[in-house]
């Protein structure tokens, strides 16, 4: 497998703007000729639809949900990252890029990285100019908030719904777009393969999800904007239906797939409460600049919160991390978290949570201000635990929330298949080991908005212009490739459930490669991986038919998948034998708990090559080379 | 706690629907609605039954996917909360909960409780956007916007496009969601150019998909999970006449 970055020439800060004078262009007369299938609808998927419709080409566009409006964007909370530097407190493209690169533990590329800091700040422009509501100051200008891993205030927000508000915006960028005949939305469609012509990506096969029809669609150009596989853990903050279909379907199609074991455990989620939980729920980052976290001191503490003293209670981030206090970055706060529950002074009745407290804050600021800033936060906890936030402390454990691993891509956002595009959570471009809350939207808009509209037109002016008619035979192969995978579903007639095999999947991963993760721990997943999945395609039951909506088909189809990707997430922890960001291997730590890289071995993507079905994978390497910046211990004391 | 269900169960868009009874087992007062009807459908599985196909994503109260009517009411009992955020612990054992799917014409039913809800694309396909086209836009902060107008925009923008509204609706009219948007960019500065056309074509659209009128129920208000106001709607008559005054309908 051949990795070139592709990373054009000159220094870093013209990196960008050197690429888009040089780059090819396509005449706007031409420009009708060229056909894109985008995958997902999401922050990523839907700006790029609406950029690459505005810009004169034919898009046909494909989600799962009900409508382009509902993709799992929507749930973000807390806000959006840009370099504006409105409040004057040194901000610049600089720092949020150094911020970046720091946050994902050195383990992200530094040039795409740049550019995603420098772009950082139209978006925002294109978000206010679409009427995007961003918070504001009574004098009429944009507020920002401060959030984990950063010592200034460059997150822009609309409420707690700063997903929902930006994703409306694209979705509406989308659907005029959609009324002026440029884009065409598919929905309640599925993507089930990658069809590859000559070596190019040229279409993909889909299922209607409400008649069961398979079809196939071919175009000039394949975008996945499918977002992360954070479900493959079965509880995860990922909504029912996210799932790694479409990238996981295409790395057996040819595409690499880069660093599958970063994943990212969000420590503020409302904690478990039985074996019927469904998905976890994320609390927003924004939380920790007003909530205190803190254990008990004592092991075994079952006093109600409010009976506990302060001497006997233990701010424990303030004090392992006085400069970036209740702000550290995600990674270290859910290690941190594990720690003292591992301690036995976790809270709760299962004591697996801590408490986020907002005492001191409603006693500072008062419940009003408190209300504005997270009344919605509130409510929902609330309505999830029966429980006032107001009035005691939020019960708060980690979970699986965001997939920093994904397609490997080059500069120009493409993946080792020429002519398959991936974006935002999808690819692994950005985050390194570890992503910093509220640069999701940042680079899902960034991906969608600005670089891959101009990228594309590059490959189009660099390459010969072809469309295979769908009846041609690579076509026939993947629809008979995914009907033969419905029907054998179909046909095991055993006696488990999709949701027993994922239960079973997910609680395994979650104790051998979730927080902690060692040699034998995952050595012992990824046998025990293979007995589940060889029991899956023994013992599954499913009803009804593949010709009609049948959610429980639609649903063992995407655990298949997740049958097979999680044995590579393990391979890959394995392989890795340092501790980065999200990945945390117990044999590396340093003296104090924390993460302890090797630069000199591992400074490097993991990028993961499909060998054919019973073969192993072969890891190949992306090095990085840091032209700028200069690695060090990461430290947020 | 044990609970009796009545489902409407259709096996697809032609077919004939009828609502028929299941027995919820065990009910932890834990458990969100739709967990609990995970754990039916569980049961259904295994004893080789259908399981009842309903709609739901996120399972936190924002994607606007879920939709049910439970015990005649949207979302079910709990004020201000979508359906996937309603928990069991406001039920007692031994209820009986009737569960139905959206009833409008607009919205047909494709299987179960799930619906086609995509005339509110259309809807939002007639205008609910801003013409802008991305790039080189001004910077965010050269035009100041009023704190309580940002938050009144806020206000209506916070529908998720659920339909709860339609369904609480003895004419099934979908004016608060089209006020929703309507009022969101017709409180900022960046939807004033198009704000006479934007109503009209919206309702015109909404007119078309056979949605109903506003008799001033103030139904649709009651069950909004995002308390959607309906001063939004009188903000939209308001538009609108406006935009018929200044002769909008002859320029399309």
């Amino acid at each position: 497998m051949k990795l070139d970055a592709k990373i054009p020439g000159g220094p870093l800060e013209s990196k960008w703007s050197r690429y888009k004078e040089e780059c090819k262009l396509v005449n706007p007369a031409n420009k009708r000729k060229f056909s894109v299938i985008v995958v997902g609808t999401g922050l990523a998927g839907a700006s790029a639809a609406a950029t690459l419709g505005e810009m004169g080409y034919n898009v046909i566009c494909f989600c799962y949900q009900d409508s382009a409006r509902r993709a799992h964007s929507i749930a973000a909370q807390g806000g959006i990252n840009a370099a504006k530097n409105y409040p004057s407190d040194g901000d610049s493209v600089h720092r949020l890029f150094y911020d970046t690169i720091k946050g994902g533990d050195f383990r992200a590329r530094e040039a795409n990285v740049h550019r995603l800091a420098e772009v950082s700040n139209n978006v925002i422009d294109q978000c206010v100019a679409q009427g995007v509501p961003f918070a504001r100051e009574y004098g009429g200008l944009l507020t920002n908030r401060s959030f984990g891993g950063t010592q200034v205030s460059r997150t822009f927000y609309a409420r707690g719904q700063t997903g929902q508000q930006l994703l409306l915006g694209a979705y509406q960028a989308l659907s005029r777009q959609v009324a002026l005949g440029k884009v065409k939305v598919f929905s309640r469609t599925e993507m089930l393969d990658l069809v590859v012509v000559d070596g190019y990506a040229k279409g993909i096969v889909v299922r209607d999800m409400v008649t069961g029809k398979i079809s196939s669609y071919a175009a000039d150009a394949v975008v996945l904007a499918t977002g992360g596989y954070g479900n493959t853990f079965f509880l995860s903050t990922n909504a029912r239906g996210c799932n790694a279909m479409a990238v996981w379907r295409s790395y057996k199609r040819g595409a690499g797939f880069a660093n599958p074991c970063y994943t990212q455990i969000h420590p503020t989620c409302i904690p478990v409460s039985g074996d019927h939980q469904s998905k976890l729920t994320l609390m927003s980052e924004s939380l920790r600049n007003d909530g205190r976290v803190w254990v008990p001191m004592k092991k075994g503490d079952k006093r109600p919160p409010n009976q506990i003293p302060e001497n006997e209670r233990d701010y424990y981030l303030e004090t392992r991390y006085p400069s970036f206090g209740n702000l550290a970055p995600r990674d270290v706060t859910s290690r941190a978290a594990k720690l003292v529950c591992d301690a036995g002074r976790g809270v709760g009745a299962t004591g697996l949570g801590v408490y986020l407290d907002f005492s001191e804050a409603i006693g500072r600021l008062g419940r009003r201000t408190i209300e504005e800033k997270y009344g919605n936060l509130f409510e929902m906890y609330e309505r999830i635990t029966g429980e006032d936030a107001y009035e005691v402390p939020m019960r708060i454990f980690p979970a699986i929330h965001y997939t920093m691993g994904g397609l490997w891509v080059d500069y120009n956002l493409m993946s080792t298949i020429p002519g398959l595009f991936v974006l935002g959570e999808a690819n692994f471009s950005d985050h390194g080991a570890n992503r910093l809350g509220a640069s999701a939207l940042m680079q899902g808009l960034s991906d969608g908005y600005f670089v891959l509209p101009t990228t594309i037109g590059n490959y189009f002016g660099s390459s010969k212009k072809f469309v295979p008619s769908t009846d041609a035979p690579e076509f026939k192969e993947a629809e008979e490739r995914v009907i033969g995978r419905l029907n054998k579903l179909m046909s095991i007639k055993g006696s488990r459930t999709p949701t027993s095999f994922h239960r079973e999947l997910g609680k395994l991963l979650w104790d051998n490669c979730g927080m902690a993760r060692s040699e034998q721990s995952l050595k012992t997943a990824i046998k025990k991986i293979q007995v589940i999945r060889d029991e899956f395609w023994k013992n599954l039951k499913l009803v009804g038919a593949t010709d009609e909506l049948n959610q429980t088909l639609e649903y063992a189809n995407r655990v298949s998948d997740y049958m097979e990707f999680a044995e590579l997430l393990c391979k890959d922890a394995l392989e890795r034998r340092e501790s980065c960001g999200g990945h945390f291997r117990v044999e590396y730590q340093t003296e104090d708990n924390e993460a302890k890289r090797d630069d000199e071995n591992f400074a490097h993507v993991a990028v993961w090559e499909y060998k054919g079905e019973g073969k192993e994978p072969v890891r190949n390497v992306e090095p990085l080379n840091y032209e700028v910046v200069k690695m060090t211990q990461r430290s947020y004391k | 706690m044990n609970l009796n269900l009545k489902v409407w169960r259709q096996k697809n868009e032609t077919s004939e629907g009828e609502m028929k009874s299941y027995v919820a087992k065990d009910v932890s007062p834990d458990m969100s609605f739709l967990e609990m009807l995970d754990v039916v459908n569980e049961e259904l599985i295994m004893k080789g039954e259908d399981p009842i196909a309903f709609d739901s994503d996120c399972r936190e109260g924002i994607c606007g996917t879920c939709s049910m009517v439970v015990n005649g009411v949207p979302h079910g009992p709990q004020r201000g909360t979508t359906v996937c955020q309603l928990h069991m612990r406001h039920f007692k054992d031994g209820d009986s909960i009737a569960i139905e799917p959206w009833r409008a014409k607009p919205f047909p039913i494709l299987k179960d409780l799930i619906t086609n809800r995509q005339a509110f694309d259309r809807i939002l396909q007639a205008g609910g956007y801003i013409s802008v086209n991305t790039g080189n836009v001004g910077d965010a902060n050269a035009l100041p916007i009023a704190k309580d107008k940002a938050d009144q925009a806020m206000d209506a923008a916070a529908c998720i496009g659920c339909g709860a509204c339609v369904a609480a609706c003895k004419n099934a009219s979908a004016m608060l969601f089209v006020s929703a948007k309507v009022g969101h960019l017709g409180f900022l500065p960046q939807g004033q150019p198009e704000r006479d056309r934007r109503v009209w074509r919206m309702i015109s659209q909404m007119d078309k998909e056979g949605f109903g009128n506003c008799t001033n129920t103030y139904a649709c208000e009651s069950v909004c999970p995002k308390r959607i106001s309906a001063m939004f709607i009188s903000r939209m008559n308001r538009d609108y006449a406006m935009a018929v005054a200044k002769g909008e309908c002859n320029n399309l």
